[in-house]
């Protein structure tokens, strides 16, 4: 409690003298005030600056060039009610002589098995180890900043692993998306692009969740 | 003398150097608090574990839940000499007092006829402003502002950039104004495909960079766990 300005008190004897008149003030008001203000102010200005996560869209590529084909890709492909399905490869139609028809797999947004991000661990393994290692030179020092970081910007661009393709129907919401992209941030994934779903892929997906 | 043993009753506490403290910092948190008007809507995007600040220069689209869209630039001569040029490329004529309200304006979201209302209408009003149906970006009968606006918006924000660039060369001084960047702001249950529409509009412009805005989520990743 602040100083509480106090009159005078009962003098002894019957003498009486001027009140002695205090130039204390009660500061509790005030100190109510500013730490009102000052709460109001940490909590507002802490909590306005909003996050992002940056992306980059591949440029159309010149129309007399040959798309190249993805060699090592997975495809996921996002649906309703937050499914999440994929394959690997090719997609094919039907059965050919480079291999059988492709089917799709369910997988969920989860952190424990079958989910996505497990699913992504494991199928990141060869890179993240090397990732890993780059780390581990580098908090040791026997690696200096600009070449950890150039190291690691080649290891995720390795032409051995994954290519993520994330396809979306009409029914995937805006979280779906993020949400995949997020997991493949979390795993350290180098290449993954933004493709537009395919006729076939959409028919496949819809035999899963039995819409039309 | 010996000091007399306190009286009974309230116990004193010196707290000026506690007051001055709160004050000051009450202080530095109203200099450096930016006010933001409240935003034509509210959009409550997913969360990831991406750490990125939002750039302070920014050309934002927000896409709500029914797939409208709203256009803002952060930049507030930048928005004003875009809205100088969408005037003269639409033929829409705008006082030089609307013009200034504008500057002010948080995101919008309406088509650039019913604009001149939007801007004279009231704060409580422009919320449920009838004619808010978003930045129209119809391709089928050729009525695509929202492209309009992003590349002149875009060009202008860019352009302050340079020339601010060039005035601190000349100067002598640092140079520290970020470059503007593209950024989109969604909510989490839209549609990916409403998004994907905002999205063909910048790559249309030979823009490929976007700062996709979602709140912070705890967590790291496995090259930089969480400590």
């Amino acid at each position: 409690m602040a100083e509480i300005a106090e009159g005078g008190g009962g003098h002894k004897g019957g003498k009486k003298r001027a009140k002695k008149q205090s130039t204390r003030i009660d500061m509790t008001p005030m100190v109510d005030l500013a730490f009102l203000l000052l709460t109001f102010f940490v909590l507002t200005a802490t909590f306005s600056k909003p996050k992002s996560m940056e992306l980059t869209f591949p440029a159309p590529p010149p129309p007399d060039q040959k798309i190249e084909e993805v060699k090592k890709g997975i495809t996921f492909l996002l649906s309703k009610d937050d499914r999440i399905f994929y394959y690997e490869g090719q997609f094919r139609a039907a059965d050919d002589e480079k291999g059988t028809k492709t089917q799709i797999a369910e997988l969920n947004f989860s952190k424990d098995k079958g989910g996505l991000r497990k699913y992504l661990l494991e199928k990141n393994k060869d890179m993240q180890t090397k990732v890993l290692a780059l780390k581990a030179k580098f908090d040791n020092k026997q690696l200096v900043d600009t070449t950890y970081k150039r190291m690691v910007r080649d290891a995720k661009a390795d032409k051995e692993s994954f290519t993520y393709l994330i396809k979306t129907d009409d029914q995937a919401t805006y979280k779906n998306v993020i949400d995949v992209i997020d997991e493949l941030n979390y795993n350290a994934v180098g290449k993954y692009v933004m493709v537009d779903i395919l006729k076939p892929e959409m028919d496949l997906v819809k035999e899963k969740t039995g819409t039309n | 003398m010996s000091k007399k043993p306190s009286k009974g009753g309230a116990p004193a506490l010196d707290m000026t150097p506690m007051v001055d403290l709160a004050f000051l910092l009450v202080t530095f948190f109203m200099l450096t608090a930016s006010f933001r008007m409240a935003e034509p809507v509210v959009v409550d995007p997913p969360s990831s574990i991406g750490k990125v600040d939002l750039p302070d220069n920014h050309i934002l689209v927000t896409v709500d839940q029914d797939g409208r869209a709203f256009f803002g630039i952060s930049n507030s001569s930048a928005k004003m000499s875009a809205l100088r040029l969408m005037s003269a490329k639409y033929k829409v004529p705008f006082t030089e007092e609307q013009i200034i309200k504008f500057s002010g304006l948080p995101s919008f979201g309406v088509d650039i006829k019913d604009l001149p209302a939007y801007i004279d209408a009231k704060e409580e009003a422009r919320t449920n402003f009838k004619g808010q149906r978003g930045v129209p970006l119809d391709t089928i009968i050729p009525n695509n502002q929202l492209k309009d606006w992003i590349a002149i918006g875009g060009g202008e924000a860019v352009k302050m950039y340079q020339a601010a660039k060039e005035k601190a060369a000349e100067a002598g001084g640092e140079f520290k104004a970020e470059k503007p960047r593209y950024a989109i702001k969604s909510a989490a249950t839209t549609k990916y495909i409403f998004v994907k529409d905002i999205i063909k509009q910048f790559t249309d412009l030979k823009i490929y960079q976007f700062n996709l805005i979602t709140s912070l989520e705890g967590g790291g990743t496995i090259i930089e766990p969480e400590k």
